[in-house]
């Protein structure tokens, strides 16, 4: 088992248009990641915690090479990454069909073969736990819970090893959020992937990961094994956070 | 105070009918933190607006709500207006969506007190500005003069509760006021809660799908699920000895720090 992804000294910045209308030429860059520097090992489910703006997201962001300002060194140990977002809703194209949007992927990598896609796609549901017969179904036909299992299936059928799931549970009832949680430890080890798992809710992370970060203000202020960070936080910050989540 | 007996409500623009809350029946007394909680199209957000008369025109009910006297389902809209914001108090879930974005907080604060009581300009302004300062805001003069986008999203639902309480209501309606914030945001919204209630007796009609919080919070909790009651009880006696399938489903799947889903290496295994 090697090192999937490193970071080191990672910064990057967005850059902000100036709100006067006569200067629109003129940006300031605000600073979002100061200073990361971490890495995950393949097979671990490392888990980032913050505040919202903390930079959680950028960070996503940066390691898929969205966002042009940054300098550091990222490593990326595979060349297939994907990513899971918080909001299925909005995630999937309403105008297509569930089996479209899997096969888009395919299509992509220029696999011609109908029948092969067919096939591949309803393989891919039926792992996330979906009927063969959401082939022909739209997204505003599914429940959110089914949608994100839709999107777990994009992350996945390409073959990814490494999945950057931003908050993939935030936005779903608690016994659904159960049931995506559970299907993604099971695909997980079925698998062996790697995820990079986002969320603000520290018992989701506590559920669901091996080591967990934390992050404030851009920076990562602790890193360490989930039980260790859970019992004995070193930051203070850490220490908020835990007591402030019940 | 609040007593509702046999709610329905059922929307005609679909075929067959919604039934969105069947046989709904409730009683909150003055002071009482009442939390419902249900998945999302349980029916929680509904049984709120109904009582403010704020449901869509293809909504009808059935049975009774009685406030103070009145049955708030058999009011026309302008005696709901005198009751709404004077009475009853509402904050919604998405502090960023409910406040106006071209009025400033203070306008925004002092609307209530305009509709309800004929006061001078400078005794609405004070009264903004206290209850902005009992909503725990810093510097409630220069919060007056904000716009909405200039606030974060805690500051938001701070104004929310200051405008729902300006007129004193003696029933609060709190639609997942804190599901949009952070962690520790969301605890002081839910300390500013207690101490509301605490401090001047005001009732609150708790709806939230999270469990901690309302644990937290409540002194009763009411489980719903599709649009039906399916099980109501003392905070204690519902969370540590659920009766219904459903509330055990659902308070055995809220995430704690007891025990991971994952199988976690053992040192020995790496």
């Amino acid at each position: 088992m090697g090192t999937i992804l490193e970071l080191r000294h990672v910064n990057s910045w967005y850059k902000i248009k100036s709100k006067n209308p006569f200067q629109s030429n003129a940006t300031r860059k605000k600073q979002v990641l100061k200073d990361i520097s971490f890495s995950i090992q393949e097979g671990e489910i490392l888990g980032l915690v913050g505040e919202s703006g903390c930079g959680k997201s950028t960070l996503a962001k940066t390691i898929l090479g969205f966002i042009k300002d940054v300098d550091g060194t990222i490593v990326r140990g595979t060349d297939q990454m994907q990513m899971i977002f918080q909001d299925p809703y909005g995630s999937l194209n309403p105008s297509k069909t569930i089996g479209w949007i899997l096969e888009e992927p395919l299509r992509m990598q220029g696999k011609t073969d109908r029948e092969m896609r067919r096939e591949k796609v309803e393989k891919m549901l039926k792992k996330v736990g979906l009927e063969p017969s959401y082939y022909n179904r739209y997204p505003r036909e599914l429940s959110g819970g089914q949608r994100q299992r839709v999107s777990i299936a994009i992350a996945l059928i390409q073959g990814s090893k490494l999945i950057l799931a931003d908050e993939p549970v935030s936005a779903l009832d608690v016994t659904i959020q159960k049931q995506i949680m559970e299907l993604m430890l099971s695909l997980q080890e079925e698998l062996g992937l790697t995820y990079l798992f986002i969320s603000h809710d520290l018992n989701v992370i506590y559920q669901m990961c091996d080591r967990v970060m934390v992050m404030k203000n851009g920076r990562i202020v602790e890193i360490g094994d989930v039980e260790q960070v859970y019992t004995k936080p070193k930051s203070d910050y850490t220490k908020k956070l835990l007591e402030a989540s019940c | 105070m609040l007593d509702i007996n046999h709610l329905n409500i059922q929307f005609h623009d679909t075929e067959p009918v919604t039934n969105a809350v069947t046989d709904f029946s409730l009683q909150m007394k003055p002071g009482e933190i009442v939390g419902i909680v249900g998945e999302s199209g349980s029916g929680k957000t509904m049984t709120a607006l109904s009582m403010m008369g704020l449901l869509n025109r293809y909504a009808k009910t059935s049975g009774e709500i009685w406030f103070q006297g009145k049955n708030l389902l058999e009011l026309n809209n302008q005696e709901l207006q005198r009751i709404r914001g004077k009475d009853i108090g509402m904050i919604f879930q998405e502090p960023m969506t409910s406040l106006n974005p071209v009025l400033r907080i203070g306008e925004q604060v002092e609307e209530g007190l305009r509709l309800h009581q004929e006061l001078t300009k400078e005794e609405y302004r004070s009264q903004a500005l206290k209850m902005l300062q009992a909503a725990e805001l810093p510097n409630p003069e220069e919060v007056y003069g904000k716009y909405p986008h200039e606030l974060s999203g805690g500051m938001r639902q701070r104004v929310m509760i200051a405008s729902a309480l300006i007129c004193d209501p003696a029933l609060l309606i709190a639609d997942e006021p804190t599901t949009a914030l952070d962690v520790t945001i969301q605890r002081q919204i839910i300390q500013l809660l207690k101490w509301i209630n605490q401090k001047k007796g005001t009732a609150i009609m708790f709806i939230s799908h999270n469990l901690g919080v309302v644990q937290e919070l409540c002194d009763r909790v009411v489980v719903m699920y599709k649009g039906k009651i399916v099980e109501q009880g003392y905070i204690d006696d519902v969370f540590y000895h659920p009766q219904d399938d459903y509330t055990k489903r659902l308070l055995d799947a809220i995430p704690t720090r007891t025990h991971s889903l994952r199988r976690r290496k053992q040192p020995a295994d790496i």
